[in-house]
């Protein structure tokens, strides 16, 4: 089966209750496997136009490649599949687009956006980030976090300063670390993580993580896993509830089916035509 | 207005320490920040590390230990209005709560630039203070305000009155289901599920998935959420239950 069969996808954005811009942006690709959020940053419309440039570079690019290359395929330099250096150039190249807008306009001075992005293939996804939004997955009736944000908060956590349960009382949440667009480079981080059907992955933007619970994000996920575009509803419902202090963006992509890459010259013939 | 430590003995104010350094040290030595010259207080007592709008406050191995609001701690995390104990003193922990700008201003996500290592000691990490860009167009006095109280983002959100569902038919007649969390599940997921969500303005039942949709009062839902009313009769495959909020 191909990805397009196998996986259930819906996305949602609101601008929250305070603010009244919206700056995040989400993209889904069903076609090529490849959903990507970001969060923008900067004065005015900046923010908007940050993480437009970051989704339509990403998604349009990779959407692309994929058309004359498959996913799955290893590099033969270091073996690592093709995804994760899709990923990792196009990110970059993202990276520069809105780096040299905002040398060259001075309305768009110092814009800059989180990413966070999974391409599914061959019963696997490959997961990239940048800064604080986030990807969980749902298995079971248990709720990870896939990612690990590039916060201030995050490395205070992991030095040791400070508990995770004392994170929330902190006033340095919204510092990141690591964005797109602000420095001419940029490393994102990027895991392959094989996956299961019945998974559940979301990928938000923080307007959803500060505003609500992990635990209740799990609950609502679980409960409502068998109507995605209900459980996005909810989960916006619940941050806004909360106070919706920010934008908040949700994307979710259950496994419905296997999508391995089929082995044989035969069966990668079949496959081409079944696109 | 940066945060501050007021020192006081017997309930007299003696002096205010404004917390502008990363690390201040507390000690009866005349080389630490705040020397308090006390046989109980040890050299070097304790310190506080400030990084950006947060203060962490750590023993130093003293001999007789300190108290923050009366419990004996070794690291803490300082709130505004803790007390710190250390012998017969008493350093409070101030920091500025009231704001001239908006929420919105001091939760936009700014970037901090810098070769921030991984899992860095404490003193490196403080070292990033001074290298915070900000890419907003925030005036400096606006980004310092960052204090800003975030006790109502921290605040629990508003409850309705407390409710319960009661099964009226079917093998677990009589239970009753407290509606304790956020969001209750009816039904097996896979199968057919209903969910009671609480919300400010009260608690609605949702139809999710299954052959048959949930009714109330015996009109069927629909696939919008139905607020629920006292004493509204809900029934979920073949299993009638009674909503009600509890006095």
């Amino acid at each position: 089966m191909n990805v397009i069969q196998a996986l259930k996808t819906v996305s949602k954005t609101h601008p929250g209750m305070v603010r009244a811009h919206n700056e995040d942006s989400v993209s889904v690709d069903v076609a090529a496997g490849l959903v990507v959020l970001a969060d923008g940053m900067g004065g005015y419309n900046a923010g908007e136009v940050a993480s437009g440039i970051a989704i339509s570079v990403t998604t349009t690019e990779i959407a692309r490649r994929l058309k004359f290359e498959s996913a799955a395929a290893k590099a033969e330099k270091n073996g690592v599949d093709n995804a994760v250096t899709l990923l990792r150039n196009n990110i970059q190249k993202a990276n520069s687009s809105i780096y040299h807008a905002s040398q060259s306009q001075p309305q768009y001075a110092g814009m800059g956006t989180t990413i966070v992005a999974g391409l599914f293939y061959d019963n696997r996804v490959a997961v990239a980030h940048i800064g604080d939004s986030r990807m969980y997955r749902l298995r079971g009736e248990k709720l990870t976090t896939v990612t690990r944000d590039h916060s201030l908060l995050q490395e205070q956590i992991d030095s040791g300063l400070i508990s995770v349960e004392d994170a929330r009382f902190s006033k340095n949440k919204n510092l990141v670390t690591r964005a797109v667009g602000i420095d001419p480079n940029v490393e994102p981080e990027i895991h392959v993580y094989p996956v299961q059907i019945g998974d559940v992955y979301l990928l938000c933007s923080d307007g959803l993580n500060d505003m609500v619970e992990d635990a209740d994000i799990e609950s609502a996920l679980y409960a409502m896993q068998g109507n995605l575009p209900l459980a996005a509803e909810q989960l916006i419902q619940m941050a806004n509830d909360n106070g919706g202090r920010d934008n908040v963006s949700v994307i979710l992509v259950k496994i419905t089916a296997d999508f391995a890459e089929p082995k044989s010259w035969w069966a990668k013939f079949l496959h081409v035509f079944q696109k | 207005m940066a945060a501050k430590l007021i020192l006081s003995m017997d309930g007299v104010q003696v002096k205010e320490y404004p917390l502008v350094k990363e690390r201040i040290t507390i000690g009866r030595k005349s080389s630490n920040d705040i020397v308090i010259d006390n046989l109980g207080v040890s050299g070097e007592h304790a310190a506080i590390v400030t990084i950006l709008q947060d203060s962490f406050l750590e023993d130093l191995d003293s001999t007789n230990g300190l108290n923050v609001n009366g419990v004996p701690a070794k690291k803490h995390f300082l709130q505004n209005s803790d007390e710190i104990e250390i012998g017969k003193h008493t350093l409070k922990y101030v920091t500025d709560q009231i704001s001239q700008t908006t929420a919105e201003d001091f939760e936009k996500t700014m970037v901090l630039r810098g070769p921030v290592k991984q899992a860095a000691p404490v003193i490196e990490v403080a070292d990033h203070t001074s290298t915070l860009v900000q890419t907003h167009v925030l005036s400096a006095d606006k980004a310092k305000v960052m204090t800003a109280d975030i006790t109502d983002k921290l605040a629990p959100p508003v409850l309705p009155q407390a409710a319960v569902v009661q099964i009226l038919t079917g093998p677990n007649a009589g239970k009753e289901l407290e509606l304790l969390k956020n969001l209750t599940t009816l039904g097996k997921p896979g199968v057919q599920v209903a969910v009671l969500a609480r919300r400010p303005s009260g608690y609605f039942i949702t139809y999710v998935e299954g052959s048959t949709f949930p009714s109330v009062n015996g009109h069927l839902l629909n696939d919008q959420p139905r607020q629920l009313n006292d004493h509204d009769v809900i029934e979920l495959a073949g299993v009638k239950m009674e909503f009600f909020l509890k006095a």
